[in-house]
This record gives structure tokens, sequence and C-alpha cells, in this order.
């Protein structure tokens, strides 16, 4: 697995850094990362929509044999995170203290390094779940 | 005009790696660093923890205290010693992370330990000068000592965030000041993986003098003497130098208590004197006065005196206190899993 390009980091600030997403103009729905065409009802126009950083486990796996970039991390646990006000994110679920993951875990997202190209590229930076 | 602390934040990474854990390793004896220094466990960072993330989340905080929109925060600033890159500014990404961008001024800062409070300086002055409505000054360390070195027992991982303004003040800023000199006490060169320090050079003629310095000055300017002082928080390299530096001026066990956080932190460096400041306003009262001495070698401090405004109370619960993260749910990390976290480590290729 290979770090997404410095171009590529940067288009997806918004998204990675600000958790901003797309609320549907016609039907509320909440889109993240963002779409051009609404997957519920069709329509073209949205809102930024900021999503909330908290939430609860929507659901998880736990990782034990991974790409290279993370061979050294397993085992880690990835979740589906259902966000307060509408919205799910797939990430890292971390932190976790005498406690073993569950659904429903109620967590916040919390802005950590995600991945880095190597001792000399760039670090890519986006969210992770931590319990509340 | 007045200005102040409109929010603040802190972070603390939840691993911790206890001292005896460390002096094991090297054939060390624990009591002189329990008694000797008054230390007992320090923070540790994660794998994904930086200087970056540690200081967006406790701008983010800060932020939640402050209830303002951050495109109205003309200025960022972050002290550390640890910045992720050598070239490129933390300021960009944390800025970027918490909506700041593009109509602002960043910088990184580095003075040793008091590059945080060299940034609460610099943005304080700007509000003051009417440059800019609000600024976010930082300071974030996740230091490290060789591998056996004394300074191992102590560097530690935390951010403190304090966004400036001239309104809705949680504390005014009542005068601030800086003390320095030339001081060769501590020091590391470029590709340096470690610091390097003169050993018994950075206590009496660098932090002391540097910390009283400051201090004494800054109560000569406002004519204050310890006892107008609800809390007062100094640099802590350790858990015994600032008690010591504290009561030598005439300051109680008291009011430093609140702020003393490097027992069960360890040294922050940048973040230090910045998160003993978050620490008393968490359990501070109107009225209360709080005086803040930093430290960074080479030498220098940084003092402050504060004045808690009625608001405190509104915002104190709105985001965590540090107490909560210092005392609760910690993650205690053996002496490998430390090495690895820090990337002590030679890889394969
Ligand atoms: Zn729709």
């Amino acid at each position: 697995m290979t770090t997404p390009s410095a171009a590529r980091l940067t288009r997806e600030y918004p998204a990675r850094y600000r958790l901003e997403g797309a609320r549907c103009l016609a039907c509320g729905e909440i889109l993240y990362p963002r779409r051009l065409v609404c997957p519920a009802c069709g329509a073209r126009e949205f809102a930024v929509h900021r999503l909330s950083s908290h939430g609860v486990v929507k659901t998880f796996t736990v990782i034990h044999v991974a790409g290279s970039a993370f061979k050294h991390q397993v085992p880690y646990i990835l979740a589906v995170v259902a966000l307060e006000g509408g919205g799910t994110l797939t990430c890292e679920l971390t932190d976790l203290v005498d406690q073993q993951p569950e659904i429903g875990m109620p967590v916040e997202l919390q802005f950590r390094r995600i991945q880095e190209d190597g001792e000399a590229g760039v670090i890519a930076y986006g969210h992770k779940a931590v319990p509340r | 005009m007045t200005v102040g602390i409109v929010g603040y934040g802190s972070y603390i990474p939840r691993r911790r790696i206890r001292l005896g854990d460390i002096a094991k390793v090297w054939g060390a004896d624990e009591n002189a660093f329990e008694r000797g220094l008054e230390l007992h466990e320090k923070s540790v960072p994660a794998r994904d923890e930086d200087t970056i993330t540690m200081s967006t989340t406790a701008a983010r905080r800060a932020l939640m205290r402050a209830g303002i929109d951050p495109a109205r925060i003309g200025a960022v600033y972050i002290g550390s010693e640890s910045h992720p890159y050598a070239v490129k500014p933390s300021g960009t990404v944390v800025a970027e992370a918490i909506g700041a961008t593009p109509d602002v001024h960043c910088a990184d800062l580095e003075f040793a330990c008091k590059a945080g409070s060299e940034g609460m300086f610099i943005a304080s002055a700007l509000v003051r000068a009417g440059e800019v409505e609000y600024a976010l000054a930082i300071g974030a360390d996740t230091s490290q000592g060789a591998p056996g070195d004394a300074l191992e027992y102590s560097t530690a991982a935390g951010a403190a965030a304090f966004i400036f303004g001239r309104e809705n003040l949680l504390a005014t800023l009542d005068a601030q000041t800086s003390f320095m000199t030339d001081t060769p006490d501590f020091w590391r060169r470029e590709y340096m993986h470690y610091p390097r320090h003169a050993a018994r050079f950075t206590g009496e003629p660098a932090y002391f003098k540097h910390t009283k310095g400051a201090a004494l000055a800054l109560m000569a300017k406002v004519g204050a003497t310890p006892q107008d002082f609800t809390f007062a928080v100094f640099h802590q390299p350790n858990g015994k130098f600032p008690m010591r530096v504290g009561r030598e001026l005439g300051f109680s066990r008291q009011q430093m208590l609140a702020g003393w956080l490097s027992p069960w932190l360890g040294n922050t460096y940048s973040g230090a004197s910045p998160m003993g400041l978050t620490a008393i306003l968490d359990v501070a009262r109107p009225g209360d006065r709080i005086l803040m001495v930093s430290f960074g070698s080479g030498a220098g401090s940084d003092g402050f005196i504060w004045t808690v405004t009625e608001r405190i109370r509104e915002v104190q619960a709105l985001a965590p206190t540090t107490r909560t993260q210092l005392d609760e749910r910690k993650l205690y990390v053996d002496y490998g899993m430390y090495a690895k976290l820090r990337g002590k480590i030679r890889m394969g290729e």
C-alpha cells in the first residue's frame, strides 16, 4: 500500500482534516465523503455539512494481517462509526483501556497520524475513533 | 486595552510508563527519581500522536470553551521542539484542521521548553495591538531523551492551547515579561536525534536564575507579592524544581499544587507551564490571580499574571479537564512497547 500523493491529500483536506461532508438539499441525506449525486434521491445540490466528532461504533473488525505499511501495527481495530446528526466514517478505533471493542460503544473522533510515507515523505493526518 | 484568554484546552496522551520500568532496564536507582526528583510516571505518545495531532485536539478544546468561529482567528503560533517536520510548519496543518485558514498569520516557534509561552506572549500582544481579533497560541511537545540518559525519565508528551481576545474573557492578562540571557545549558544540533545537556549547569545558573528573574520582574511590574496570588505555576522539568523555586520566592505549597502536574505527567517541555495553567483554570474561581513562569534552556523565562473572571464558571465543563486526562483511563506500557512507540528500535528494511 502506498501513501496518497501530496496533491490528493490536499484536495481531501476539508474531508480529512475538518470532517466536512455534504447534506443533500432535496432530502437531507448526509454524505461522507461527499458525492456528485445523492444516492438516496438522485439530487445534485448539496450544502457543506460538518460531521459531529461524537458517535457510536456501528460495526468493527480486528485486523491481524495487514498490508506492509501497517504490518507492525497489528492487531488493530477498524470500525464503522455512526455519527450524531448523521453520516458514517470508517476509521481505526484506538486507545482502548481495559475494554473490548463492541457495537454501540460511544466514541469521539480525534485528529491522528494515519500514515507516513517512510522517514522522509509527507505525513497523512486524519481522524481515528477513541472511546468517550 | 484589556486582553486575555477566551478559551483554553489541553491534551494528554493516554499511555504512561512508570519510571521503575525505565530504571530496571538501565540498572538505575528508581528511588533517585522517585524521591530525588519527585517523578513517578510520564505520558507516552502513541505512534499516531505527535505535536500536530496533540495541538489540534488542544486547540479544538480551546474552541469549545471560546465558542467563537475559528475563521475569526487571525494568528496561530505553535511552540515546540518536536515539530514533526524539520521544514514545513506544524501550524499550517493545525490551522487547516480547526478551520482558521486562509486569513491567518502563522509561525512555528522554538526556544527549548519556553516555545509555548513565547507564542502566548506574541499572540496576546497582537490582539492588544488590534492587528487580529483572536490569536491562538499552543505549547506542545513529544520530546525524547537518549536511552539511559537522565532525560529519558522525564521527557513526556502533552499540549495546551489558548485563544486570546478582547471580549468575553475568562481570564485577563494583567502583565507579561521576559527574562533572558545566553546560557548553554542544553542544546541539540541539527540532525542529532537526542539533545545534550550540561548536567549540573542546568539547575542554578539556568532554571532557577531565569524563573526567579522573570517572577520577580513580573511582581515588581504590578507591585504584587506572592501573597496576592491564589495560584502559581512554574516550568516543570521534574517534580522538584518548580516546588523549590516557588518556595524560595515565597509561595506556599498550597498555591502551587493545582498546576503541579510533572510528578505524574513528566516534562512536557513547551507544554509544561501552559498545561499547568490549564489545570489551574479548570479549578479557578472568579477573582483568583495566577502567576505563571515558563523556562526554556538557552536560556530564558516568560512570565504572566492573570486574573480569572466570572465567565470561568460557564466554560470549565465544556471540554475535558487536564486532571481528568492525567488521572483517568491510563494505558500503561512496558519499556519494550515504549521503545517501539518512540521509534527507538532499529527496524529491518
Ligand atoms: Zn437526497
